[in-house]
């Protein structure tokens, strides 16, 4: 965290939403920025902001051109950045989960090429991946989808040439230094090397979304019968990861 | 006795939807929403309701539905709908785009959607009892997320009504310019327009783009010529806004429309201006259009004098007594609001 810390940009996205763009890679310190941001405007309670979304580096803000505008809204985020990067509290701390996965091969298609694409065997591929923290970057592109990383340098891999049309929900996937997990079944590029019973996003619970930015995630390898019983008490309602505890 | 409309005919892709879920695109929730929220605007205004009630959205093709309430006032409005009624003892009659009517127990109404436009309307005075998800009713049917069930409407559903019978007063029309499918949308750039050359910029602004079609709510998918990006099509994922124009890695650009997706991991050449991004839901596929260039100034002041527009509507309302209008309606609208001015077409109307 001792790096310059650049004044950000402000990017044109429309005339109902700004772009506070940190930096343009995926990295834990420009994350921390975003969050704090985010978490500076919530309190901040500026005119015209109707939501904002944090990303891997840059926060989303949109905003009602009826109340306010890029020209202002622009001003007062920079104004705000610059006073979060000032401040000494540290966005609220967030939550650890611990996700059972399968690395069964019927469970993670994608879990043999990625071993020899890294030319280590299965197994190490699994150990490289399983009991290891990763921080929630953002949680985007479908309800309840988070982007966790940094995956161990070894597995990472561009995402697949050709995405898969459907991936089925639970499954956990590697790419482009991060790792995900699927919340619903929909189309994927990223390579599939286990599934998880635990269910990002479900409609039955208080909270339908799992996880947040902030979050961290291990997943905990489990056998297929492990994973058969867990996703049958996924489906009936009876089960659902619970947080440990706070992230320290 | 519960009140409903009951699905006879469901149509190709109907959907409940209202002005969409807002607050949980950092959750990775989709906003969703009416794809012509101009056209539901009018539906729901024609009927007394506020403009961003939940209203069934038709697209491509009508539905049809059988009245299972002691009465409901109803309108339909966008790509040129037309209701056709025929009442329980086999009368028939039919209703303007944009203009009330009443219609009882037993009824069948059914929506015809000739266009020009793909997106049509239809409103219930007093909305549908059903309940929101995550504060809205829009559906959102990728992820099974509001509406009815969470998905498109299929025969014989029920779409229980917030009231057992039509409110008192009488029938109105709102005579406002058409919702046609636009010729040109206008754009600013957008925040990785440094990615593509200034002769990229130029061709994605002089180009005629063609709706191909596998356009969907999510978003319309161009053909015209290839949109390179220099500095590459693929960005660590950020935000979308409403009416993104990405480009992936073919050149083809996509505009993002209802259903898009929170984030995203395309370069984004340009953003279609909210005031022109309904009018986007009404082109069919093979339609052509181009984008034009302005500042977000422009683009701001565009977008506040549309929801102007709209807020005024309920003041034009004129009573359709025996198709006659309210002369001393229309004439006190016309010299409080200026009625001459709302029948002007322009670029999002």
């Amino acid at each position: 965290m001792s790096d310059p810390d650049p004044r950000p940009r402000i990017l044109a996205s429309g005339d109902t939403a700004v772009v506070v763009e940190f930096g343009s890679t995926i990295d834990p310190v420009l994350s921390a920025r975003v969050l704090a941001l985010d978490a500076a405007l919530v309190r901040a309670g500026l005119p015209g902001v109707v939501e904002a979304v944090p990303t891997l580096r840059s926060l989303m803000v949109h905003y009602d051109p009826n109340v306010t505008s890029h020209a202002r809204l622009g001003g007062e985020l920079l104004q705000l950045a610059d006073e979060a990067a000032r401040e000494t509290n540290v966005p609220p701390p967030g939550r650890r989960f611990r996700l059972p996965a399968c690395y069964h091969p019927d469970l993670a298609p994608d879990l043999a090429d990625v071993a020899a694409a890294i030319g280590q065997t299965t197994d190490d591929v699994i150990a490289l991946h399983a009991r290891r923290p990763y921080r929630v970057y953002m949680i985007g592109f479908l309800p309840g989808h988070p982007y966790m990383g940094d995956t161990a340098p070894a597995l990472r891999l561009p995402r697949r040439k050709t995405p898969r049309t459907h991936v089925p929900a639970g499954g956990v996937a590697i790419a482009i230094g991060m790792t995900i997990v699927y919340p619903l079944e929909s189309p994927g590029g990223w390579h599939l090397i286990a599934r998880t019973p635990a269910r990002l996003f479900d409609l039955r619970r208080d909270n339908p979304i799992l996880l947040r930015p902030g979050d961290e995630v291990s997943f905990e390898p489990i056998e297929r019968g492990e994973f058969d019983r867990l996703a049958a008490a996924s489906a009936g309602g009876e089960w659902s990861p619970a947080a440990l505890e706070a992230v320290t | 006795m519960t009140s409903a409309l009951r699905v006879v005919a469901p149509g190709l892709a109907a959907t409940l939807q209202d002005f969409g879920r807002t607050g949980y695109q950092r959750q990775g929730v989709p906003v969703s929403g009416a794809l012509d929220r101009v056209a539901l605007a009018a539906a729901n205004i024609v009927v007394g309701n506020p403009a961003g009630a939940a209203g069934v959205e038709m697209l491509y093709q009508g539905a049809a539905f059988d009245v299972l309430a002691d009465s409901a006032r109803i309108s339909v409005a966008g790509a040129g709908a037309k209701l056709a009624i025929e009442d329980g003892d086999g009368a028939s009659s039919s209703i303007a785009a944009c203009e009330s009517v009443t219609v009882r127990r037993g009824a069948r109404i059914k929506i015809t959607i000739p266009g020009p436009g793909i997106a049509a309307y239809l409103a219930v005075a007093g909305g549908f009892d059903v309940p929101p998800v995550m504060g809205s009713r829009s559906t959102y049917a990728r992820a099974g997320i509001g509406g009815i069930a969470g998905r498109i409407l299929e025969a014989g559903q029920l779409l229980t009504l917030a009231l057992p019978a039509a409110p008192p007063g009488t029938e109105r029309r709102l005579s406002i310019a058409s919702f046609a499918p636009p010729s040109v949308a206008r754009v600013v750039a957008g925040p990785q327009h440094d990615h593509f050359s200034r002769a990229a910029w130029e061709a994605f602004l002089a180009a005629t783009w063609r709706v191909l079609p596998m356009s969907d709510r999510m978003g319309l998918r161009l053909d015209g010529p290839t949109i390179a990006a220099e500095k590459g099509h693929d960005i660590v994922s950020d935000g979308i806004a409403p009416g993104a124009i990405q480009v992936p890695g073919d050149g083809r650009p996509i505009v993002l429309l209802a259903d898009r997706q929170t984030t995203g991991g395309y370069a984004k050449i340009a953003t279609v201006i909210s005031a022109d991004v309904p009018a986007l839901g009404r082109l069919a596929p093979g339609m052509a259009f181009r984008f034009a260039a302005v500042d977000i100034a422009d683009a701001e002041a565009a977008r506040r004098k549309l929801d102007a527009e709209i807020a005024r509507w309920p003041s034009l309302l004129v009573d359709v007594a025996g198709g006659t209008p309210d002369t001393a309606r229309l004439l006190a609208a016309n010299l409080i609001d200026g009625v001459v001015d709302a029948h002007e077409p322009s670029a999002h109307v």
